[in-house]
Order: structure tokens, then C-alpha cells, then sequence
């Protein structure tokens, strides 16, 4: 750790760290209510269940960015953040909010209240003054690392990263907009939903990957930031008019269907760049970086990515598929890996290489690390195959032979017992990845012959200790 | 790469070209957002499908329910239940028959999904009938393809 102000990164992917856990054993127990649906109904009724599950997700997702950020630009602008304190009063302001949200949903408080109440509209539920919160926090967090860019040296990571940043904050202003009229409300809100994981946080999704590329391959800045200009001109190229995908059944114009159609299919163009750059800095590379478990996940991150919001937002784009698909379980199973490759594996991936620097020491439990890389992925995908093989059921029955919504979920039960188990692997897996990150220890495989000689001459590189 | 393009051409590119989609997009917003407001249907927008739609939202109904396809995945589609129901053109009967589930909620039969009992008043209710009667008659361009939703 070159500067001392990187520390912070260590408090907000602490704290992110923890809501990943709650966010998976909500996940779970969402999952165990499909198959047991009496489990817990009048307790704690499915849809708080999932407002935990959901929530939850973005706001870890959002720490990781804002910890990843902090823990990146001092490196980038060479100099330390601008105020430590103002960081910290961010997270603070975060995680009150947090707090107030959970137990909000949970004990169902002041219900209706406009300004404390849960608010109704999907992943944008929580409290009026818990949104104000955000946007207090998110204000401090880009007056701190604009102050700390602007007197340092600016990068095309750095620049590309706050301006996912900026646009992140800005469009969430949308979420305050909340017309009576539900097909304006539809399209606002899906400048938030829609312009946030498939444009702006590809952006900051785009740039931390760069990083990561830049320090475990050491391949030449000039070519990493050239891949990086090109990966998101064509992320939002396709990703601002392939909000149309949106606008296909809510009340707006017909043109939306071709342009949704068009400019959402060529969505996966920047995933695929994504992929292939990761994949070639790494045969491009000049440093054998000893931390392989965060070049695993951010490989993974690039390609799982692909498949997820790639290929499988692909499956169901084309308006005339979407006419049948919509709202199915082939939305879900899009949603689980997509957000799974881009956003999570991309957290874990910056998890996986800043904290060994922020404790200090070497890279450890890379073994354990890179099993739970394989535990949740496997978990994930196949999940992704249950949830597309029970949609595809869902919307022949459904939508094209026309039998009722909960008919068809009782021929479909199989799918979902099947997608129970795949949580229980993914859940596993995330405790694992948590467990070897905040718990040191010596590796469970004995390293080989080259490893062995690394650790033994390499000044830079020396053995985990218990 | 490198050969093709230096790095400031790919930075301009996508300034430009971003700035280019932006503003597309923004004026395509703003003609969407201009024929939402002039339909036949936003014309028939009045208070009480306004304060059904609040009462849809304080209960978080969207996360078991998809309402255009949106929401939770759990629960049926209910932005054509009135179409289903056969009361589209019958705010009575819709309002009775919304009464009648509401009140019915939650089952207890095992096995069976759960709605919970929100505790509605007759006016929540009414409104709540006359917001979803509202949303079926929104032009969604045919969707969805049949009243199973």
C-alpha cells in the first residue's frame, strides 16, 4: 500500500462484505419460500424477503465501487485521498441508512409515511430520507475523489471511473421523480435501473477491470487505456438507445421496438470486448503477479459477464421473443448472471486483490479463494440453466397456450428445487470466499517446484504466515 | 491496435459519439414522455387511480407481482386481472371482486403461495380497482399475448 489513505477501502469492503452475506441468505431463503411457501408467510411474507435480497445487492455493489475507488485513485492521481474524515462520514451516512432500511422492510414501520415509509417501486424501495441519505453521501464521495483527481494526475481509469461514478449519483435523482402516470413512471425509472448496470456502471465496471489488468499482467497503461476507450464508447454506443428494450410493453411508441431490438443487441459487443481484453493483457503480460485468485475473478468476472448480460440478455431482447418472455423466469435467470458476472465477480475481484495489500502481507488462501470462486460460479450457472429450462416451460404454457400463472408454477415446482440447491452452493461458496479473506492463514495445498522457487528467491514474494 | 487507432482518437470517439446517443435519446424521452401524456388513457387518469397506485406501492406489492411484466416473478401478472376477471368495463364488480380476494388473503392452504392480508379499506380498495382498471387499458401494444398475462 503506497498511500495511507487506500486504508479506507478496508472499512467499505468490510461493510459490503457483510451485506454480500446477508444478501445471499436472503437470496436463500426467497429460494426455500418457492418450494416451502407456508415457511414464514405471515412472519416475514416473500416480497420483504426479496426487498432484503435485492437491496441488499446494490447497496453492497455500490460499496465495493465507492471502497474500490478509494482504494485505486490515490495510485492512479499519486496523491492520497483529499479528506479521510469526509470518507468515513460517507460510510456512516451509508450505513445508517442501511440499518434504517432493514429494520423498515423487516418490522413494516410507518407504512405509507412519505418520508419514512418504504417507497413501491421495484429496487427502488427504500425510504425517502434514506434516498436523501445516498445522495448526501454520494455528493461527498464525488466532492472527495473529484478534489483528490483534479490536483492529482488524471488517467483514462481515473477519468472513466468518475464519470461512471458521476452518472451513477445523477441518474439516481430519478428515483425522487415518482409520477402518478405508471408508463412515465415506468420510463424514469428505468433511467435509474436500466442507465445504471447497463451504462454507467459499466463504465465504472470497465475501468476497475483495467486496473486490475494494468497491476496483475504490468501490460503497457497506453494499450490497457485504449481498450478501455474503445470497451465503453461501445458500451454506451449500445447501452443509452438499448434502454428501448424497456420501452417495448409499457404504454410508450411503437418505434421502440426496433430501436430497443437493434441497440440491445449490440449490448453484447462490450462484454465480448471486455472478455477478449482480459484475456489478451493476460497473454500480452509481462508480471507473473503472485495474487492469481484476483486475476481468476476478474477472467471470470470478464466471461461471466458475457454469458449473463451478454448472451443471455440477448436470449430475450429481440421485441418479438420479448413479446412471450417477458416477466418470466427467463427474466430472472438473466438477472442472477448477469448481475453475478458483471457486478459481483468484479467486487470480488478488487476484494481479492486489495485486501491482502491493505492487511499488509502476502497473497493468502489463494487455494480457498479460488475454491469459492468455483463453488459460486458453478452454483450460479447452473442455477441460470434451471431458472432458463423452467422459464422456457413458463412461457410456452403461459404465453403461448394461455394456462394460468399458478398452474403453470406447479409444473414447474422441479425447477425450482433444483434452484434451491444451486443457492445452497452459491451461499456456501460466498461464505468460504469471506472466510478466506478475512481469516490468514497458510495455504491448504502444498505449492509446487515453480511456485516453490518463487517463494523462495523472489525478494517481492514471500509465504502467507498463519 | 495500434496501428488503427491512437488512444486520444478512441478517447474523442467516445466522447462524441456518447454525446451523439445521449441527445438521440433524449429527444426520443422527450416524445415518449409527450405522447404517455397525450394518450386517450392518461386523459382518464384521476385521483383515485393516482391514490391506488400509492396504495399498490406502500404495500410493495411488486415484489411478488409483476404489473407490465415488471416486478417479482412470484405472484400473477395484475396489469390485465381485471381483463381476467372479466370486470374491465365494471368498476363495481371490480371493486367487489378485488374485495372479495383481498379479504380471503392469506389462504393457510399448505402448499400454496401466501398473500398476506394487507387490512384495505373499502376506499384503499375501490382505488386500488380503479388504478389496475386504469393500467389494463393502457395501449401496451398488444401486450401481454393472452389474459393468463
Amino acid at each position: 500500500m503506497k498511500y495511507e489513505s487506500q486504508k479506507i477501502a478496508y472499512a467499505y469492503f468490510a461493510v459490503a462484505m457483510a451485506l454480500f452475506a446477508i444478501q445471499v441468505i436472503g437470496g436463500l431463503l426467497a429460494g426455500f419460500i418457492y418450494v416451502f411457501p407456508n415457511f414464514l408467510s405471515e412472519l416475514l411474507p416473500f416480497n420483504i424477503v426479496r426487498m432484503l435480497h435485492t437491496n441488499s445487492l446494490i447497496v453492497w455493489l455500490i460499496l465495493g465501487f465507492f471502497g474500490a475507488a478509494y482504494f485505486l485513485i490515490p495510485e492512479e492521481a499519486e496523491r492520497e485521498i483529499h479528506s479521510p474524515k469526509l470518507a468515513y462520514l460517507q460510510l456512516i451516512i451509508l450505513v445508517v441508512g442501511t440499518l434504517g432500511v432493514v429494520v423498515t422492510y423487516v418490522f413494516n414501520l410507518f407504512e405509507g409515511n412519505w418520508l419514512l415509509g418504504k417507497e413501491g417501486r421495484e429496487f427502488l424501495e427504500q425510504p425517502k430520507w434514506v434516498k436523501m441519505g445516498i445522495v448526501v453521501a454520494a455528493l461527498i464521495f464525488l466532492y472527495n475523489v473529484s478534489m483528490t483527481v483534479l490536483k492529482g494526475k488524471k488517467t483514462a481509469i481515473t477519468n472513466i471511473l468518475l464519470l461512471g461514478l458521476w452518472g451513477l449519483a445523477l441518474l439516481f435523482l430519478f428515483a425522487f421523480y415518482n409520477p402518478g402516470n405508471l408508463s412515465l413512471d415506468k420510463q424514469y425509472w428505468w433511467y435509474v435501473v436500466h442507465l445504471w448496470v447497463e451504462g454507467v456502471w459499466e463504465l465504472i465496471m470497465a475501468s476497475i477491470l483495467a486496473y486490475l489488468m494494468l497491476k496483475l499482467t504490468g501490460v503497457d497503461r497506453e494499450v490497457v487505456e485504449k481498450w478501455l476507450y474503445v470497451i465503453v464508447a461501445a458500451a454506451l454506443f449500445s447501452g443509452i438507445l438499448g434502454t428501448g428494450h424497456h420501452y417495448y410493453w409499457i404504454g410508450t411508441p411503437a418505434y421502440w421496438q426496433w430501436i430497443g431490438s437493434i441497440f440491445s443487441s449490440l449490448e453484447v459487443i462490450p462484454f465480448f470486448a471486455m472478455m477478449a481484453f482480459a484475456f489478451v493483457m493476460v497473454w500480452k503480460g509481462r508480471r507473473d503477479h503472485p495474487n492469481k485468485a484476483a486475476l481468476l475473478w476478474s477472467l471470470g468476472c470478464a466471461t461471466l459477464a458475457f454469458f449473463g448480460a451478454g448472451v443471455w440478455g440477448f436470449l430475450h431482447t429481440l421485441h418479438g421473443v420479448n413479446y412471450y418472455t417477458h416477466g418470466t423466469q427467463i427474466t430472472a435467470a438473466h438477472g442472477h448472471l448477469a448481475f453475478y458476472g458483471a457486478y459481483v465477480c468484479l467486487n470480488l475481484a478488487i476484494f481479492s486483490y486489495a485486501m491482502p495489500i491493505l492487511k499488509n502481507r502476502d497473497p493468502y488462501n489463494q487455494v480457498l479463494n479460488m475454491g469459492s470462486f468455483w463453488l459460486m460460479t458453478s452454483g450460479m450457472v447452473f442455477m441460470t440453466f434451471v431458472l432458463t429450462f423452467g422459464g422456457t416451460v413458463q412461457t410456452h404454457m403461459q404465453r403461448v397456450v394461455g394456462d394460468y400463472f399458478m398452474d403453470v408454477q406447479d409444473q414447474i415446482a422441479i425447477f425450482y428445487w433444483m434452484r434451491l440447491g444451486s443457492g445452497v452452493v452459491v451461499v456456501l461458496g460466498a461464505l468460504l470466499f469471506i472466510y478466506s479473506i478475512w481469516v490468514p492463514r497458510k495455504e491448504v495445498v502444498e505449492p509446487g517446484p515453480i511456485e516453490r522457487d518463487r517463494l523462495e528467491s523472489d525478494p517481492d514474494h514471500v509465504a502467507a504466515e498463519s | 491496435m495500434r496501428e488503427v487507432m491512437t488512444k486520444s482518437m478512441a478517447r474523442n470517439i467516445f466522447y462524441g459519439g456518447s454525446l451523439f446517443f445521449i441527445l438521440i435519446f433524449l429527444a426520443l424521452s422527450a416524445h415518449s414522455h409527450l405522447y404517455i401524456v397525450n394518450s386517450e388513457n392518461s386523459a382518464k387518469l384521476d385521483e383515485s387511480v393516482v391514490r391506488g397506485k400509492h396504495v399498490w406501492e406502500k404495500h410493495a406489492c411488486i415484489n411478488c407481482h409483476t404489473i407490465m411484466g415488471e416486478g417479482a416473478y412470484y405472484a400473477p401478472e395484475v396489469a390485465n386481472v381485471m381483463t381476467r376477471w372479466g370486470v374491465l368495463d365494471d368498476p363495481e364488480s371490480a371493486f367487489e371482486a378485488l374485495k372479495g380476494w383481498m379479504e380471503a388473503q392469506p389462504t393457510g392452504i399448505p402448499g400454496r403461495r401466501q398473500m398476506p392480508n394487507f387490512n384495505l379499506s373499502d376506499e384503499e380498495i375501490r382505488d386500488l380497482a380503479n388504478f389496475l382498471i386504469w393500467t389494463d387499458n393502457i395501449d401496451a401494444q398488444g401486450w401481454p399475448p393472452n389474459e393468463a398475462g
